[in-house]
């Protein structure tokens, strides 16, 4: 048994490596065919990420939303839940948050705990936001993937119209965003850099939280449940209802915390595209790694490196920067490929599955 | 069609699902095939009609070498299977389904099949097999046996010379296997040859011309008309299996009181059921799938709301109260489709325990969970482990897996064809552990359309038919001819 478990593993890693080179494979032949030099790109890439201190604290900035994104969407699809809707509950938290700074910043409470209350706002917002998704779903039959998709779109109109109006900057409002807040008023960042180390705090604390609430609770457990079969789960007697509107509302908690992070500690304001794809991003890492809160981790940096690399591109090149998105999205679909591939030969090979002989 | 096979093999693993299979099977012969479940019935169906490879042996068909790897090369060599569940569209028509895999006819590749034109072959294909579907139907309006007949019309008229059936005498009524029999016999006398897979010996016994046994993937032997009952037996499960005698229960008062219920759902009505269950009482609920026996288990579940009555269990009134409060109040209810409304694939059993488990710790102890899962895979006999994923394990199985789950001092268990798909020896232990729960103090109500089970288990039982629900009987003083009589709608009071 043992033995077999461990053959399985292999070729479970064996399938991501090779995954993995033909996504690079892939990519190799859309540099050539745009004319650009494949092997330097890379190495732009790399340098661009890894190249210097600044790049690398530029990466984890890049990878702390990324991160705690894919941590709450973790939750969603245990329960079984597509929360597409994830755009913009991190875009709600970011209003949220920007609504309490703006609220509180002429009072005379101490800075750290107006950012703390205007974190906790983030929370909020996102939370709401996937309650909506989630009420919707739940008592009004509309599925979440539709549901999140429509409600994107209003967290979209929702802050430009906050921009250009109730909030816009002193004379007229423009696509730069909200006056940026005074220093005061962000979380503190390490001296020359961009990342603050608070950020990365909530970001792992975050993920060890998911891992053990997945992993170790019966809560986790029960959610599993719900997730792979609803019908059986309510007739063992468990609120089918109650655990996915709590997913909803954490995934959601957990969106607004990293949109609430990408006001207080990136941008210093609202700006119209502050979810900046992390949401959809995520989404393609939880795929990537078949939920498993283990890998998101080492996935989660490599995406975000990807990203922050790649920016490289159109100074040194003139190529586009959405090469790390070809790349991001190739790496997806070669590992659901292969391991649809996979599945249909041990299926051939062993319908072990079949309860009857 | 003459089929020959020769030394078919098949292993899943360490599992040798068909050890070295010879069979030779002559035209027109109706050949039944018994065994337990897991003994390799249904495997040796499936490489016949190219739903698996065999690992090794061949197929002869009329004395020439085939190749079966696909099931659209098994369609092509003429061999038809009929599933359990048959394979159709319930909302598409009759008629649809009948020209649905039909695309290989020249005159139906046209873009625009005339429907005129198949409508005459169907009712060509109707009168020949004394059918009389209605074409322009809906296939989720017909009974399961007219399905059936659906299936065996569109296979014969496609050129099916081989028809396999598994297990087609579960979920029809009387009346529509006799009709399936009938049909048989008179596809036998044009030369086909039929195989009929099933572990009901009388039905096998009254059809079929030949029988082999399977036990555990090896062919361990042949009977020939007339068979000796005892003898089957003793070969599909290696030794005689006799079923426990019944003991009267002594009834420790009411557990579920039921009050001029009436119940809607699914175009039927059910009006007026009035009905006390005793503790060590078992209640059978007999009749043909649809007759509102679900419904009515439902509503003694929570699942269903009653539109009128009222309805107690342990003193506590329930009526229109929801699942939840059901469950609380000691009702458990085990559905019939395992895997679909039972049990969760993907999970252990290890893991079915601990959501089943009533704990007020956050953290899940996985030591005690396995622990306390190897306990019960020891009382329950199951043969997996707790990491076996409950999709893994067989039928039997997985309902001793869900009986497993049963939480101690239930007072009211229902349950949704407790027996469906087992073998004798599985059937028998479950209801050994099912009474064990009834001694303590519970109360059980039960739904099989397996009379001989209803009338071996229950002390009483209710017939339902279109909605209508009988009066209690007696289990003792009734047969399954009265039962039967009921149920096809006969003998009930004006």
């Amino acid at each position: 048994m043992a033995c077999l478990k461990n053959r399985e593993k292999t070729i479970n890693l064996l399938t991501r490596l090779t995954a993995i080179f033909l996504a690079l494979l892939f990519t190799f032949f859309i540099l050539i065919a745009s004319g650009a030099p494949p092997f330097s790109a890379f190495a732009y890439i790399i340098t661009g990420s890894i190249g210097s201190v600044n790049k690398i604290s530029d990466v984890l900035v890049a990878w702390v939303p990324l991160l705690i994104v894919t941590s709450g969407l973790l939750v969603t699809f245990t329960g079984g839940l597509w929360n597409i809707g994830v755009e913009g509950q991190i875009t709600l938290g970011a209003i949220f948050t920007t609504g309490m700074l703006r609220f509180l910043q002429a009072s005379d409470l101490p800075s750290a705990i107006t950012i703390g209350l205007a974190i906790l706002a983030g929370l909020a917002g996102g939370a709401l936001w996937a309650g909506l998704a989630g009420v919707l779903k739940t008592y009004g039959g509309v599925n979440e993937i539709f549901g999140g998709l429509g409600l994107n779109f209003v967290s979209t109109a929702l802050t430009l119209w906050l921009i250009f109006g109730p909030w816009k900057r002193p004379g007229t409002g423009s696509m730069s965003g909200t006056e940026p807040f005074p220093t005061s008023l962000w979380l503190p960042q390490l001296t020359g850099l961009r990342i603050s180390p608070w950020s990365l705090i909530f970001a792992i604390i975050g993920l060890v939280i998911i891992f053990v609430l997945l992993n170790n609770t019966y809560f986790g457990l029960r959610l599993k449940a719900v997730g792979k079969n609803r019908n059986a789960a309510h007739i063992l007697g468990i609120p089918t209802t109650r655990y996915m509107m709590t997913a909803f509302f954490i995934c959601g908690a957990f969106a607004g915390l990293a949109g609430a992070l990408q006001v207080v500690a990136v941008y210093h304001r609202l700006i119209p595209s502050i979810s900046s794809g992390y949401g959809f991003l995520g989404l393609l890492v939880a795929m990537l790694i078949n939920y498993q809160a283990l890998w998101t981790l080492p996935v989660t940096l490599f995406f975000a490196a990807l990203n922050i690399g790649s920016i490289q591109l159109p100074i040194m090149l003139r190529l586009d920067s959405s090469l790390a998105g070809v790349l991001q999205g190739a790496l997806v679909l070669f590992v659901l490929i292969l391991d649809g591939i996979r599945g249909r030969l041990r299926k051939k090979n062993d319908p072990g599955t079949e309860t009857t002989i | 069609m003459d089929i020959e096979l020769i030394g078919i093999h098949k292993t899943y693993g360490a599992v040798h699902a068909n050890d070295d299979i010879h069979l030779h099977i002559p035209s027109g012969t109706i050949q039944g095939i018994l065994g337990e479940n897991g003994a390799g019935k249904s495997t040796l169906m499936k490489i016949l009609s190219g739903f698996i490879d065999a690992d090794r042996g061949e197929i002869l068909f009329n004395k020439v070498n085939v190749e079966i790897t696909t099931p659209a090369d098994a369609i092509k060599l003429g061999v038809g299977m009929l599933h359990q569940d048959p394979l159709d569209f319930p909302p598409m028509k009759v008629i649809d389904n009948f020209i649905v895999g039909s695309h290989e006819k020249p005159w139906v590749s046209n873009i625009f099949p005339d429907h005129k034109e198949i409508k005459g072959k169907f009712q060509e294909v109707q009168d020949r097999l004394n059918f009389s579907l209605d074409p322009d139907a809906y296939v989720d309006s017909l009974t399961v046996g007219e399905r059936q007949q659906l299936e065996i019309s569109r296979m014969l008229w496609l050129g099916a010379d081989v028809f396999i059936l598994d297990e087609p005498t579960t979920g029809i009524s009387a009346p529509q296997k006799v009709k399936l029999f009938e049909t048989l016999k008179l596809l036998a006398s044009e030369g086909k040859t039929i195989l009929f897979v099933s572990h009901k010996l009388e039905d096998v016994e009254e059809l079929c011309s030949r029988i082999i046994v399977l036990r555990k993937g090896k062919l361990v032997g042949s009977a020939a008309p007339p068979y000796t009952t005892a003898d089957l037996v003793k070969l599909m499960f290696g030794k005689p299996v006799s079923k426990s005698t019944k003991q009267p229960f002594t009834s420790g008062g009411p557990v579920l009181e039921i009050q001029g219920l009436s119940l809607e759902a699914n175009r039927l009505a059910i009006k007026d059921i009035n009905l006390v269950a005793n503790q060590g009482e078992v209640i059978g609920l007999a009749g043909m799938e649809g007759s509102g026996q679900l419904e009515f288990l439902h509503a003694c579940a929570g699942l269903l709301h009653p539109t009128a009555g009222s309805l107690k269990i342990d003193g506590v009134e329930l009526t229109r109260k929801g699942y939840h409060n059901f469950l609380q109040q000691g009702v458990a209810y085990i559905p019939a489709s395992r895997l679909e409304d039972g049990l969760i694939p993907g999970l252990s059993l290890s893991e079915h325990l601990s959501l089943t488990e009533k704990s007020s710790s956050i953290f899940i102890d996985q030591e005690q969970a396995r622990a306390s899962t190897a306990e019960r895979i020891a009382a329950f006999d199951i043969r997996g482990t707790p990491e076996s994923k409950v999709e893994s394990l067989s039928g039997g199985n997985q309902q001793r897996a869900l009986l497993s789950l049963l939480k101690p001092g239930r007072s009211l268990i229902l349950l949704e064809h407790p027996t469906r798909g087992l073998d004798v020896e599985s059937s028998i232990y479950i209801w050994n552990i099912l009474r064990d729960q009834c001694k303590n103090c519970s109360s059980i109500i039960f739904i099989s359309s397996d009379l001989e089970e209803i009338i071996d288990y229950s002390d009483r039982v209710l017939v339902f038919f279109a909605g209508k629900v009988s009066a209690p009987i007696q289990a003792e003083e009734t047969s399954t001819e009265q039962l039967g009589q009921l149920i096809g709608g006969k003998g009930w009071p004006a």
